[in-house]
């Protein structure tokens, strides 16, 4: 019985997870893609005919079954990364990504050899 | 350790400094430049008056095609018109019109007044079609040659400098 109700958890809860993986959601496709003939505003924000033309290419992409970074994707294609608020990592745009990272691991190492430093005297 | 710092301290501003310059002095403009050299993989433009589409297999037909995107209600679309007259009057280069979220009526009389330049005219009434093309605003243009790829692109009304580029690129 407890194997059998187990069984049935674990089953709901794939379901749950794969369904959820397949919800494209419009509106926060629209909040990540910038109009591009506006002023800072993102397609979501925007009622100018630049961003109710997208708005419809959105919608027809997510009825032929593309997802979220699909759709990111098409667009970049056609209007370049620009269009896309989130940037996708490519050769162009590593060091943005990375020099957090590196300054953090940096800034480690100098503390680190203060403190050793500190410690030593 | 002294020494250290005071090696990686010039070297940090060195970097910004050049992070900086290089920043500001790159052109901010949105184009669509990127475009250039890429291949059109998908049209599918319904003509004006028929019941057909124009598709990619239909632009492959042509030497160069320039395709060019106007209405009726676009002001610059009527300045640039003359030049697509004189371009309709190359043998190497066939014009697509694209008559874009437009109406009928209105392009009709558009065409009547100002003359018909193009080979083969379509329609993009939901403005689909542009998206697939990077259009953002009209007018544009895009030429392509038979392999499909895109040679040049105009954002707004032709000058007589794109003018000569097209000609220079078709002959």
């Amino acid at each position: 019985m407890k194997f059998k109700l187990l069984l049935m958890i674990l089953i709901f809860n794939f379901s749950l997870l794969h369904g959820a993986e397949k919800v494209v959601d419009q509106n926060t496709i629209h909040k990540n893609l910038r109009c591009l003939i506006c002023q800072g505003q993102s397609i979501a924000d925007s009622n100018s005919d630049f961003a109710q033309t997208i708005k419809l290419v959105v919608k027809d992409l997510i009825e032929d079954g593309r997802s979220e970074d699909e759709i990111y994707s098409f667009m970049a294609d056609k209007y370049g990364e620009w269009i896309v608020f989130k940037p996708q990592l490519n050769k162009h745009n590593f060091m943005l990504w990375f020099l957090p990272y590196l300054a953090l691991i940096l800034g480690g190492i100098i503390i680190f050899l203060i403190l050793k430093k500190r410690r030593n005297l | 350790m002294q020494k250290i710092i005071k090696i990686s301290i010039p070297i940090i501003l060195i970097f910004i400094i050049v992070v900086l310059f290089i920043g500001l002095n790159k052109d901010t403009n949105y184009n669509t430049n990127s475009l250039i050299g890429k291949k059109i993989s998908k049209i599918n433009l319904k003509h004006y008056n028929e019941n057909k589409f124009y598709k990619v297999d239909d632009l492959k037909k042509n030497k160069y095609t320039l395709i060019n995107f106007w209405a009726s209600w676009c002001a610059p679309c009527r300045a640039e018109h003359s030049l697509l007259i004189e371009l309709s009057k190359e043998k190497n280069l066939k014009l697509l019109g694209v008559n874009f979220k437009d109406k009928k009526r209105q392009a009709d009389v558009f065409l009547n007044e100002l003359g018909n330049p193009y080979d083969f005219l379509t329609k993009d009434k939901m403005g689909k079609n542009a998206v697939n093309l990077g259009v953002y605003g009209i007018p544009e243009s895009i030429l392509v040659d038979k392999n499909l790829t895109i040679l040049k692109k105009f954002v707004g009304p032709l000058s007589s400098k794109d003018f000569n580029s097209i000609i220079e690129i078709i002959n």
